[in-house]
């Protein structure tokens, strides 16, 4: 494919214009010794029809459309057709950043009603316009503590997905902040072990539903933050805030969460969105890029980028982070999903995750095969530990067409035999249990 | 973006559209016992329903048909924003990333069932590495801020594993403003090296700021004037000579591919923005993707995971002394997947062809428009060049903000405008390859209608735009009465 729409013809005209014979001339400032003398080893390329082919193959060579019961941070919930045909507008997708806000009103917007079903679903009083996903959402909340409360080190509960405590760490190493994990006891934060490491702290950040999918009591973890003096950051996910109450409401000065779950594919984990929100009173030390509305020289509302000076290009190595986009394209999907469904579609959809997922648990229980992994309450998803081999098992099952949790040893060695099963509004009655059923006959 | 219509409904919000009962889509009715939420959920039940939009249908689409056509975007028109390579958008790359075995995939899903998408991911970080001449790949980094700072974190942790603590980090003049950022979010301090007149690295400011405490020195070259540092194999020299390592930002490979590699020049690590060079959409702000590649002395240090053959299978690695994680999974698989249409389908031949007109096509604007325009380094440039609209400042009192406003009205985006920094009233132009001669023609047309008007009628420019939707925002407003959501409350400000 080729998508060069100068002519030979009119490449003579153009260098003639330059004043140079050959484009190599251009290239001359590059030392010899550096240059790469031989041609790019790389196959030639594809027409359509052959990329297409090739491409449908590899997609061929992966089993989808498996029933999923695997969660863990990434959920199959169903998208509206409505949603696609948003995000597939060219006007949204092959725009920039909206530096120009004059020409930029549409991403702008949908921007700041992004921001706004945040601020609605979180019961906070800003939000950015997304941050890569929940992850990095986290460790930017925790760097974002450690400026507001002048320290230095975040408690984070044990409880938290493995993977974005590794984020943490990583982002850590600079030694621009210090994590410290707080224990867990039967699938839940300790809080007693939690208060212990609160003294001096920036931050004390926990999720809920955890990692493990159980509630936590997010208003004692934040009163426990607060009476160090610490920022309680609250990571959640979005669809379960249908019925879940509004961390804000429980005392968080930052909440954060992965998007993905509001009208975003799975797609293998990435793109996801990082959903982040706080308190008015933090605005200011806030990470990432952030619309306002205004008014332009003639009184006609607009919205633009707006409080600046936080951020890199302005700031430079002053800036509240080096972020310098955000997930734009997943914050539109999400707010097409929240427009689509509503806070009672989404209250409908979270009720449903929960009533399937409760099914689902006790019908594995059911089996004999499975025990409680916690006895603390879930909502979407749950750890159970499976007397047998995990590997053997959702082998045996993938053959039958179903993706049957995610084995949490791949995290921690200590949690070999637990298995996390999420249930989102897709899954029927039927198909769990034929599930059910073809574990149960292993 | 038409310019000849009124624009109606103008601000108006999708929270005040429909009636309070409007729904689009209704969950299934449940066909399994509903648990009672209080007992599921105790106090955690949520009291006050979210405010969200109340719509159907019909009204999403329009909603968002209605903001579509007040953007600007590839599809628009010329969109010559320097520094941020906005070339056209392969249509396959968006067929391709929807297929049923790639968007729907779990992360977690055993490797056995993913072995499309392994390949896939595989075989794109050999062809970065074939790119970039430096042969380990992580595809995890989101954007290339998020590169740089994997990148960073990587030298940090090899510095470290030989005992050798470090604590600056160069970064020239010229150099983008992400870099300075992720060199403090890496802990490091950063040392700021001036530029030399000819647009390179000031090569006896650089001796004089290495020392044995500096970690690396981040780079890009062509650097951010567009102009391609001749001195390069003596700078990295001399940065190895004091033990430190050297960082490529590889925001600017459009210009270099089947030339030069960022390996060869010297560099050790280096990000690939996918979004930028390979054709991936932009996305209104992201998500876009900034893989990392590196020497074989960092590969070990590099974040978990990487994509490793087996024998004839695909699997995830962690490699033995991996920084950690920089995300959740293992990347922008969806922009991945674009990336690879697009190479795959462009093929070796044409990037080195993509590459040339690229900066044949940069050289040919400013041969048209360097007597109407300053340009301030003479002598040709790469993929995209700088001018200096200082001169209009002086003598008609028009900024350069002032003529990037005009353009809007000529139907094209304007350039990257104040930057770099060392320039006066810069404006940073690219062209990119994808755009026709009749196309970089009818922009040479308008930048020279423009520095007429700026002589004949500066208060034209100073009032510009006049055919776009809104006029100029009133930024000073935004900051100093932040509105920042929308409130079920209030009643918005409406066009009257």
């Amino acid at each position: 494919m080729r998508f060069v729409p100068v002519t030979c013809e009119q490449r003579e005209r153009m260098l003639a214009a330059i004043g140079v014979r050959s484009a190599e001339e251009l290239f001359a400032p590059i030392p010899e010794e550096a240059r790469l003398k031989r041609p790019i080893a790389l196959p030639e390329g594809l027409s359509e029809v052959e990329l297409a082919a090739e491409l449908e193959a590899l997609a061929a060579a992966d089993a989808s459309g498996l029933v999923s019961f695997a969660g863990a941070g990434c959920y199959d919930h169903y998208v509206p057709a409505i949603v696609d045909a948003v995000v597939s507008k060219p006007a949204f997708f092959t725009a920039y950043t909206p530096y120009q806000p004059e020409v930029s009103q549409g991403t702008l917007q949908a921007i700041y009603e992004y921001q706004s079903m945040v601020c609605a679903l979180t019961g906070m009083d800003v939000a950015n316009a997304s941050v890569y996903d929940g992850a990095t959402a986290l460790a930017e909340a925790a760097l974002m503590a450690a400026r507001v409360t002048k320290r230095h080190r975040v408690v984070v509960s044990s409880t938290v997905h493995p993977e974005w405590r590794e984020v943490l760490r990583t982002y850590a190493r600079g030694g621009t902040i210090e994590v410290v994990e707080a224990p867990a006891a039967s699938g839940v934060t300790d809080l007693e072990a939690l208060r212990a490491h609160t003294e001096g702290a920036a931050a004390v950040l926990v999720a809920s539903p955890n990692f493990f999918g159980c509630v936590e009591d997010v208003r004692v973890a934040c009163q426990l933050a607060h009476d160090a003096g610490a920022l309680a950051v609250v990571a959640v996910n979005p669809i379960l805030l249908g019925v879940m109450e509004a961390p804000g409401v429980l005392g968080a000065d930052i909440v954060v969460g992965e998007g993905q779950p509001l009208g975003n594919p799975m797609s293998f984990g990435g793109p996801g969105l990082g959903l982040f929100a706080a308190k008015a009173e933090f605005l200011r030390q806030m990470p990432g890029r952030i619309v306002g509305r205004t008014v332009d020289a003639e009184g006609k509302p607009g919205f633009v980028l707006t409080m600046q000076t936080r951020e890199q290009h302005i700031r430079r190595e002053k800036a509240t982070s080096n972020i310098c986009s955000n997930h734009s394209l997943n914050a539109l999907a999400a707010a097409v999903y929240l427009s689509a469904v509503g806070a009672r579609g989404l209250e409908g959809i979270a009720r449903a995750c929960i009533a399937k997922a409760r099914y689902l648990h006790d019908a594995l229980l059911g089996t004999g095969r499975f025990e409680r992994f916690s006895d603390a309450p879930f909502a979407h998803e749950f750890a159970l530990r499976y007397h047998g081999d995990v590997e053997a098992m959702q082998s045996a099952m993938l053959e039958r067409g179903y993706l049957a949790g995610v084995h949490a040893a791949r995290f921690d060695e200590a949690l070999a035999g637990v298995v996390l099963f999420a249930a989102t509004e897709k899954r029927t009655r039927s198909q769990i249990d034929a599930f059910v059923e073809e574990v149960a006959s292993l | 973006m038409s310019t000849d219509r009124t624009y109606r409904d103008l601000g108006r919000l999708i929270f005040e559209t429909g009636a309070p009962e409007s729904a689009c889509v209704t969950p299934p009715a449940l066909d399994v016992p509903e648990p009672d939420l209080q007992t599921v959920l105790g106090d955690a039940v949520r009291r006050e329903p979210p405010a969200l939009p109340h719509v159907t249908e019909v009204e999403i689409a329009r909603h968002y048909e209605r903001l579509a056509g007040l953007n600007f975007g590839v599809d628009t028109g010329f969109y010559p924003l320097g520094s941020c390579t906005m070339k056209y958008n392969p249509r396959i790359g968006e067929r391709a990333c929807r297929l049923d075995g790639f968007a729907n995939l779990h992360p977690y899903q055993p490797a056995e069932s993913v072995q499309g998408a392994l390949r896939l991911m595989h075989e794109l970080q050999e062809a970065l590495a074939e790119l970039s001449g430096l042969p380990a790949v992580t595809l995890q980094p989101a954007a290339g801020a998020h590169g740089e700072l994997t990148g960073l974190m990587v030298i940090r942790a090899y510095h470290e594993s030989r005992g050798d603590a470090r604590r600056r980090v160069l970064v020239p003049d010229s150099a983008h403003g992400t870099n300075p950022a992720t060199v403090a979010m890496c802990g490091y301090e950063v040392t700021q090296v001036p530029s030399d007149e000819r647009g390179g690295v000031d090569v006896e400011a650089l001796k004089a700021a290495l020392g044995p405490d500096v970690a690396a020195i981040m780079l890009t070259n062509p650097n951010t004037l567009g102009l391609f540092d001749e001195n390069i194999l003596e700078v990295t020299r001399l940065v190895h000579e004091a033990g430190a390592l050297a960082y490529y930002d590889g925001a600017n490979m459009n210009a270099i591919m089947g030339k030069v590699r960022p390996g060869d020049m010297g560099f050790d690590a280096v990000h690939i923005n996918l979004h930028k060079t390979f054709g991936t959409p932009h996305g209104g702000g992201g998500p876009g993707a900034g893989p990392v590649c590196v020497r074989e002395s960092l590969a070990e240090f590099l974040p978990d995971p990487v994509v490793v053959k087996d024998g004839d299978r695909y699997v995830f690695a962690r490699p033995a002394r991996a920084i950690g994680r920089m995300r959740s999974f293992a990347g922008n698989f969806g922009v991945l997947v674009r990336a690879y249409a697009y190479i795959r389908g462009v093929g070796g031949d044409g990037l080195a062809e993509v590459s040339e007109q690229a900066v044949v096509s940069a050289n040919y604007v400013m041969a048209r428009l360097k007597d109407a325009y300053d340009v301030p380094y003479e002598r040709s440039c790469m993929h995209e060049f700088v001018a200096s609209g200082a001169r209009f400042r002086k003598e008609h009192g028009v900024r350069t903000l002032d003529i990037a406003k005009r353009l809007l009205d000529y139907g094209v985006h304007p350039p990257t405008v104040y930057f770099p920094l060392i320039v006066d009233e810069a404006l940073m132009i690219e062209p990119t390859e994808t755009e026709s001669l009749e196309t970089l023609d009818a922009f040479v047309d308008a930048m020279r209608a423009i520095a007429e008007e700026a002589e004949q009628d500066p208060d034209r420019l100073r009032g510009a735009p006049y055919t776009t939707p809104v006029r100029r925002l009133d930024e000073a407003r935004a900051v100093k009465e932040p509105d920042l959501a929308w409130r079920p409350t209030e009643t918005a400000p409406r066009e009257a």
